[in-house]
């Protein structure tokens, strides 16, 4: 199963390592986002500070749109899901697979936006373990919701339109969790990180787990 | 074929609960208007309630519904029950937007704002009408019925998992909140008050029922058509080849 989960994933990284769409077309677009945030608060310094990992974590959600799309995408043009499950790979190894890469996709992202809001935003890094870990929990949650819904809309048309108010507003938890954990690694707000980080492993566990077990019936059945 | 013809989703049935529907409505509403007194603090806001609980739970009935209907099709790959959780979450999308909708109206003269975001019931039933809308969305994007049902089923497992963690995230990331404890069980209420309250619960019970039967009904003949229209193309086709 591991094997087949390695398999999937690199399938798919090595196709983006080819084509270079998250290096030349996401990054650049996520940092424009950050950058219109700024024309947007009117590079107010105080309003920057407090709304940073909002925006950051915002700005992550839209990534996860265009990276779920692209993973979605790979598998619709040429019937590629057809002879996926011919291939006769575990679903599940599928899932996990699939999730893994959008998930290293996102975190390359991320590391360039923390850069990014560093930069642009003037944060300061306060706590270290607790940002770097609050980035692997929030990804793992969106990575495994993303792929299974992007699998679920995979087959029709209205898919771009369709995504993001299925996806967004599940993400909900994310969005609330792991700003306020950054926050506290930002030092921007006096919160429990860690506290949070805890509702962001739950929630991505639990995306996990059901999406290994739903991919199969809709990668079959739709 | 003439006897096959459906001309209204109604029977004895639902003309009943119909008919109960409406007279019920004209009792709450003489007993909401001109019988139940006003409030101390809330004065007459105080008879929003009558339609705000009532529409709050039957939300909720609403939506156990449709995660029951979709576990049921991922276990037993039964039309019915899918047909049932389509039927209830149109229900429950109407029914929580009439929640939020007169949750606002209240909230402006009693907390002199139309929405808080401080408050955890509040700000979870926006992110569940939310999800509704998009498990509406995936059940009108077409295809088979049963990679419709199994999309929709797929959505509404998800949305009732993650329910009770959307729920602890808004209540931790606002502790304070403005939201009354609920209404029925701290003893605030008495009188008429509380029995117009419980009319109204009755009242948007027998609603929800009567308008599941016919929904479920239209989706039901829907279904049917769709599939007696290609029976009737393929007669036709075949007939064509025939005459030749």
């Amino acid at each position: 199963m591991w094997n087949d989960v390695w398999l999937v994933a690199g399938k798919d990284l090595r196709i983006e390592w080819r084509s270079r769409v998250t290096f030349s077309q996401v990054l650049p677009f996520a940092l424009l986002v950050l950058v219109l945030f700024g024309f947007a608060l009117d590079a107010n310094r105080p309003v920057l500070d407090a709304a940073t990992s909002g925006l950051f974590w915002i700005t992550v959600l839209f990534v996860a749109l265009t990276a779920v799309q692209r993973s979605t995408s790979l598998e619709t043009t040429d019937g590629a899901r057809r002879a996926l499950l011919l291939a006769g790979v575990e679903p599940a190894a599928v899932f996990l697979g699939k999730a893994l890469a959008v998930a290293v996709q996102l975190l390359f992202v991320e590391v360039v936006l923390v850069g990014g809001v560093i930069i642009l935003y003037n944060a300061a890094v306060e706590s270290f373990p607790l940002l770097v870990a609050t980035l692997l929990a929030a990804t793992i949650g969106i990575a495994a919701t993303g792929t299974l819904l992007g699998a679920l809309v995979a087959g029709v048309r209205a898919r771009e339109t369709v995504l993001p108010i299925l996806l967004l507003p599940v993400l909900a938890p994310v969005l609330i969790g792991a700003t306020r954990a950054f926050d506290d690694a930002l030092g921007t707000a006096a919160v429990d990180g860690w506290a949070w980080l805890g509702l962001l492993a739950g929630f991505g566990m639990i995306n996990v787990v059901l999406g290994a077990l739903a991919y199969g019936v809709l990668l079959e059945e739709t | 074929m003439e006897s096959d013809i459906v001309e209204h989703t109604g029977s004895r049935t639902t003309r009943l609960l119909g008919a109960s529907v409406f007279v019920g409505l004209v009792a709450l509403v003489l007993l909401g208007f001109f019988v139940a007194p006003p409030d101390d603090d809330q004065l007459d806001a105080v008879r929003m309630i009558f339609i705000h609980v009532p529409s709050a739970i039957f939300t909720y009935v609403a939506f156990v519904t449709t995660a029951i209907g979709s576990v049921m099709w991922l276990l037993r790959r039964s039309i019915w029950w899918d047909t049932v959780a389509g039927a209830a979450a149109e229900i429950g999308v109407l029914f929580c937007g009439l929640t939020l909708f007169t949750g606002s109206v209240w909230g402006r003269p009693t907390w002199n704002t139309y929405w808080d975001w401080g408050d955890v019931r509040l700000v979870t039933t926006l992110i569940l009408f939310l999800m509704m809308i998009g498990y509406l969305s995936v059940r009108s994007l077409g295809g088979s019925v049963e990679a419709t049902a199994t999309r929709a089923a797929v959505v509404g497992v998800l949305g009732a998992a993650l329910l009770p963690i959307i729920n602890r995230s808004v209540e931790w990331w606002e502790n304070n909140t403005l939201h009354q404890k609920s209404s029925l069980t701290d003893g605030k209420l008495e009188g008429m008050t509380l029995f117009t309250l419980f009319v109204g619960i009755v009242v948007w019970g027998l609603f929800f029922a009567w308008s599941l039967i016919h929904r479920f009904r239209i989706s039901w003949l829907e279904r049917e058509l769709r599939t007696t229209d290609l029976d009737q193309a393929l007669r036709d086709r075949r007939a064509e080849g025939h005459r030749v």
